[in-house]
């Protein structure tokens, strides 16, 4: 039931948010969110967004995880 | 092209090296249950259960909000959708869900205008263009849904809309990890908490649970990096017997949540006890339509009777929900119980355990 592609907003219509997924564009409620914006991506379910993805976080994982790889990489 | 922080979490490299971790780790027997309906699916969809080694079992919990709707609910929902004049609005899953003498594509087939919606707001348009019609939008789910559809609440009395109603069966995941905790029979080393429930809830929503158990838990999102990396953090807690309560999926999930959606949602809902399959009624586990919302609650709108209602012969569905058994030691799997012919709502929903197992594990 969950969708966890993160979903682009590339525009908005009265809380109505037209996204972009990869190219496909689809609408969602934004009703949900705190002060949506144009440029921002969302995680969608049943037709609203839920959340907007942190960016910040989403790369500092991200340099986690390769830091940790390579380390690994090293040992092996 | 790729799509923005989603490829980068299906990383084979970064994937296997957190593998190699958790195998480096590991030294303990555990058992870890996955809550989220959605994360079963990933995990049996990216073949984790094979990277990972002998001392790690997964087992799934009642995390397929389908599957855990009680009997008595289902047979409603058959009873709704034979009131004259009724459009009944669902998400896909629940059409064949086996009720006690039919199922809602049953009806369907049989003449009732059951339709298929995607969001609670296709439901509401449905309700919009035909006035004449008197339109229930079957609410299961959990705090991921349950906002979606006060949301849908608050647009009906907004626009006007008198002929748009809710049954509300909704679910709420924290007072099913307590049962989860205390049901006899089953051990539990850690939880991998579900990753959009607890974007709506927040971290801070299982603060009282951990406190009181202290077993290890982890909040992660539904990918392969996301799953292995939440998989190796409650490893960790358990070697080093400092368990917490992490977040694993940061780029969606705070410690408060989405404020805005629990609002709406509380606004709409109030806590009530609810009948879970397979567990019973848990305290405070479900949510009702307030009285200042009375006109759009279908179940006191509709007085529909449910007698007789008997939960299939021979399913195991509850016992596989708490995490007691597992679907080959069901007597009906891939017998009597298959996807095309499904006994029990398990075997139903894409999400239900039951359909993962027939799907993906093929060493039965
Ligand atoms: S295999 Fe079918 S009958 Fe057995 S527990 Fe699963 S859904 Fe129920």
């Amino acid at each position: 039931m969950c969708l966890a592609i993160p979903s682009k907003i590339v525009e908005i219509n009265n809380n109505i948010g037209t996204l972009d997924v990869d190219g496909v564009k689809r609408k969602a409620s934004l009703l949900l969110l705190e002060d949506p914006k144009i440029g921002e991506y969302v995680i969608v379910h049943a037709g609203f967004a839920l959340h907007k993805i942190d960016e910040s976080a989403a790369m500092e994982t991200l340099k986690l995880l390769r830091e940790a790889a390579a380390k690994v990489e090293q040992r092996h | 092209m790729g799509i923005k922080y989603l490829d980068e979490y299906r990383d084979v490299e970064i994937s296997e090296s957190i593998v190699q971790k958790i195998a480096a780790i590991s030294k303990k027997n555990i058992r870890l249950m996955e809550v989220c309906g959605t994360h079963t699916m990933s995990i049996f969809r990216s073949g984790i259960r094979t990277l990972l080694p002998d001392t790690i079992t997964l087992i799934s919990g009642p995390g397929c909000p389908v599957c855990v709707t009680a009997q008595r609910d289902i047979d409603a929902f058959i009873e709704l959708s034979r009131v004259d004049g009724v459009v009944l609005a669902t998400f896909g899953d629940l059409m064949r869900v086996p009720g006690t003498k039919s199922s809602l594509q049953k009806e369907s087939a049989a003449g009732s205008d059951v339709r298929i919606v995607y969001s609670p707001m296709d439901a509401l348009e449905i309700a919009k263009k035909n006035p004449e019609k008197k339109v229930v939008f079957l609410g299961v789910g959990f705090e991921t849904t349950a906002p979606t559809i006060a949301a849908s609440i608050l647009s009906a009395k907004e626009m006007g809309i008198d002929n748009f109603y809710v049954y509300s069966a909704h679910k709420l995941v924290p007072p099913a990890l307590t049962v989860l905790m205390e049901t006899k029979g089953v051990k539990i080393d850690g939880f991998i908490l579900p990753g959009h429930v607890s974007v709506i809830i927040g971290i801070n929503a299982y603060a009282q649970f951990f406190d009181q158990y202290k077993v290890p838990s982890v909040v992660t999102g539904f990918e392969p990096v996301d799953l292995l990396q939440a998989i190796s953090m409650l490893v960790e807690q358990v070697e080093t017997g400092k368990p917490c309560l992490g977040n694993g999926y940061q780029r969606a999930v705070t410690s408060e949540g989405n404020v805005k959606a629990q609002s709406v949602m509380r606004d709409v809902f109030e806590p009530m006890d609810a009948n879970w399959r397979g567990i019973g009624v848990i305290p405070g586990s479900g949510l009702k339509i307030r009285k200042a919302f009375e006109p759009f609650d279908a179940q006191k709108m509709f007085n529909v009777e449910t007698t007789d209602t008997k939960e299939p012969k021979g399913c195991a569905c509850g016992e596989i929900l708490t995490g007691l058994k597992i679907p080959p030691e069901c007597s009906l799997y891939k017998k009597a119980c298959t996807p095309t012919d499904p006994v029990g709502p398990c075997m139903v929903s894409s999400e239900g355990t039951c359909a993962a197992y027939y799907r993906y594990h093929d060493s039965d």
